[in-house]
């Protein structure tokens, strides 16, 4: 998420950082497109305002002054008032009350919420909680065949639909149902309803006040304009919401809602949903998004990501080879077979520091699982010595190749060469060593003019 | 600090949720009326570039004019509608298509089987013999859900379980519904972010395949959007048109507080057809497209 935004506040600094010295109106201009900039990621208008004036206040302020490098200072500002909007720390769920703890789930019609309760459900499970899903939707046809089935591929519990019941009869058996079979939690998912349907509103109240939930989590889609600002602070008004999930993540790179919702609210976003997958749920940590926005790179959360699927065996290995210079078809196939197991290829390069501007390359290049699928049979059609020793690879080599795997001859030589940039990325990596890598980042080794400053 | 932002927030959107009646009371539209106009088509989903060039053309016709609430209200919905006259067109069905075939798309959750149920009622109540096939055979109970639509219309569904081949189904559907003799047949889809290679593949494959059954078929695409969808709507448009050559839109959640703004603009970049809106979750809850009818509510004018 934030992709959009994070190239225009890329291209407004650019001006700025070069300089010795900023006039006031410097300032103003590049604010002038840090205004637009957060206008078209979908945050909404009263809190770009607000965001703007905080910036401006304090940037036109003795801070500046006083600074070595008044570009920096700005962005540095801009960077703190993020991460001031978004909140510091990932706030996980509370459970912290006699179970089985009720959570409840709301939201607009279509935000997500049957799904979200399924993957918040898969969560818990792996954290050794027993879990019991309730649909409370008995409005829209089949929402509540919907949830069965989830929790059925999720391997949780789920409440025996009875129909023609009301959802607070619903949520009150599922609590009994909850406290009987000696659940840990019981998730309530409810019909979707817009925050200015009073009898609807009122109904989800009456729910509340029935289970008293620990959490009531609303489900919000990331893609939500303008709009965000009034059905957030509605929901939080009339049933109170203490944490926000903010689904198809995946599907933006805006995410201009995040920042709206919790601005008005003051409430957390507690999870991002990012694929239709019932694993695809991940904490949200505003602290490394504000980073992410601004070019800077979440490599936080790159390395947790990389530490829970790659095999610290293999990645020794490279580390190894990759300190010696060496980088053979060996190489790249078992690190092709690695970033398959992390998942999403254009995710984790936008995770990269100094990616900002190359997402749009990189979103042209239509990067996918299909692509390392096609990659991996190439090499596969290698002999070991082949793989060894790339340079022994001549044309009739090649058409061979090209031939068992399925592919034209000019794809072997796109890998051959790609192989070749690696390698020499490499070698320039195993002379730098682990301190130089750390200095100059992952952007470093990127080609002139595709860091976020223009490094 | 929180309270702060909170309670400037409150003051500001409650602002916007009260139109534009306190701003002007009767006063010179001048750059700084513009400028707070402007802000209103924002708040509006207008997007800040579609936003700006309303704000212009009115200031080409009214700048330095001294101008009451309600007459920079009815100036500022004619400015906007004028670019939707053009694509407000109901969905026509021809006669000479037996089915005239219809596949509906969109991103997950955007409304497309409770359009396609409300669809189905208009033209079955004006006596057209409707098929619906459930295309959703992703997502868990898609298939109930449309079928449940099926019974509150009166419409046969064409199904087959959760996890079948979409694209065999819409060849076949159009099979059936051709030797049934159908006026019209509604194929649903599940829904898909735009940025997904491969299940918009999936959707072209759906594409091709309803073409080898009939290659005048589909007859329409509609893309459905959601109105709460900020400047999103803008790549959704692009993505499915490029993927499944898109042929009109649907606007769902009208009823809501969001505008659905992002329309004024993608009217004038994409030219599309917008056949129908959705304003509730009933059978009946659908309207035909009214280019001034959607201007006039968005700028507050009821």
């Amino acid at each position: 998420m934030f992709e959009s935004l994070s190239q225009r506040l890329s291209t407004a600094f650019s001006r700025l950082t070069g300089r010795g010295s900023l006039s006031e109106s410097d300032v103003t201009e590049a604010l002038r497109e840090v205004r637009v900039a957060l206008l078209e990621a979908d945050v909404a208008l009263p809190v770009v305002k607000d965001f703007v004036a905080r910036v401006k206040d304090r940037a036109v302020g003795q801070d500046v002054v006083r600074a070595i490098s008044p570009g920096q200072m700005v962005v540095k500002i801009v960077h703190d008032e993020l991460v001031t909007m978004l909140g510091t720390a990932g706030v996980e769920l509370d459970l912290n009350a006699v179970p089985p703890v009720p959570v409840l789930m709301v939201g607009l019609q279509g935000s997500g919420k049957t799904t979200s309760s399924a993957k918040l459900a898969v969560r818990l499970k792996k954290d050794k909680k027993k879990v019991l899903l309730a649909s409370l939707d008995v409005y829209r046809p089949a929402a509540q065949r919907q949830l069965e089935i989830l929790a059925e591929q999720a391997g949780v519990g789920s409440l025996p639909v009875v129909m023609g019941e009301m959802p607070v009869t619903i949520a009150k058996r599922a609590m009994e149902m909850g406290r009987k079979e000696g659940y840990d939690v019981v998730i309530l998912d409810t019909a979707g309803r817009l925050h200015i349907d009073e009898a609807l509103m009122a109904e989800v109240a009456a729910v509340r006040d029935a289970v008293k939930p620990t959490e009531t989590l609303l489900v919000a889609d990331a893609m939500t304009g303008q709009d965000a600002v009034v059905l957030a602070r509605e929901f939080n008004e009339k049933i109170g919401i203490t944490g926000i999930v903010l689904t198809r993540v995946d599907g933006d790179g805006r995410g201009g809602a995040a920042l709206s919702m919790r601005a008005v609210t003051g409430r957390p976003i507690k999870f991002l949903g990012l694929g239709e997958k019932l694993d695809a749920l991940e904490v949200f940590h505003p602290d490394r998004i504000a980073g992410r926005i601004l070019g800077m790179g979440d490599v936080v959360s790159l390395v947790e990501k990389a530490m829970e699927n790659v095999e610290v065996e293999a990645a020794e290995k490279l580390a190894r080879r990759m300190e010696k210079g060496k980088f053979d078809l060996e190489d790249m196939l078992s690190q092709f077979a690695q970033v398959e197991k992390m998942g999403d290829l254009k995710g984790i390069l936008k995770m990269l520091p100094g990616m900002g501007k190359m997402t749009a390359q990189i979103d042209a290049a239509k990067l996918d699982g299909k692509v390392i699928g096609r990659q991996k049979a190439i090499i596969l059609s290698m002999t070991p010595k082949e793989r060894r020793n790339p340079d022994i690879i001549k044309a009739s080599r090649k058409r061979r190749i090209a031939a068992g795997a399925g592919v034209q001859v000019q794809d072997v030589n796109k890998l051959l060469k790609q192989h070749q940039q690696m390698a020499d990325m490499m070698k320039k990596v195993g002379k730098m060593g682990n301190k130089g890598l750390m200095r100059s980042g992952l952007g470093g080794m990127m080609p002139p003019g595709f860091g976020p400053f223009g490094r | 600090m929180i309270d702060w932002l909170k309670k400037g927030l409150a003051r500001s959107t409650s602002r916007l949720a009260g139109g534009l009646s306190d701003l002007f009371a009767k006063r010179r539209l001048d750059e700084a009326a513009l400028d707070e106009l402007e802000d209103l088509l924002i708040g509006a989903d207008l997007g800040v570039a579609a936003a700006a060039r309303v704000r212009d053309r009115l200031g080409k016709q009214r700048l330095g004019q001294d101008v009451g609430a309600d007459e920079v209200k009815q100036l500022l919905a004619e400015v906007i509608a004028q670019p939707l006259t053009a694509v407000a067109k109901p969905l026509t069905v021809d006669p000479a298509n037996k089915p005239h075939v219809v596949l509906v798309v969109g991103v997950n959750g955007s409304g497309k089987t409770t359009t396609i149920g409300k669809l189905a009622k208009r033209f079955k109540d004006q006596g057209l013999s409707v098929t619906l096939a459930a295309g959703d055979t992703f997502r868990a109970a898609a298939v109930e859900q449309l079928q449940v639509w099926g019974q509150r219309t009166g419409c046969p569904v064409i199904a087959r379980e959760t996890g079948a081949d979409a694209a065999g189904l819409a060849f076949d559907a159009i099979l059936e519904s051709k030797t049934r003799g159908d006026d019209l047949l509604f194929i649903d889809t599940a829904g898909r972010l735009q940025n997904k290679t491969d299940l918009m593949e999936e959707l072209r494959k759906v594409l091709r395949v309803i073409k080898k059954q009939d290659d005048t078929a589909p007859h329409d695409v509609l893309l459905v959007l959601d109105a709460t969808v900020g400047q999103n709507a803008h790549s959704q448009v692009k993505a499915f048109k490029e993927m499944v050559e898109v042929t009109g839109l649907v606007l769902t959640k009208l009823d809501g507080t969001a505008k659905g703004g992002v329309l004024v603009a993608l009217a004038e970049s994409f030219g599309l057809p917008v056949h129908a809106i959705g304003v509730g979750e009933q059978a009946e809850d659908l309207r035909e497209f009214d280019a001034t009818e959607f201007a006039r509510s968005l700028v507050g004018l009821g």
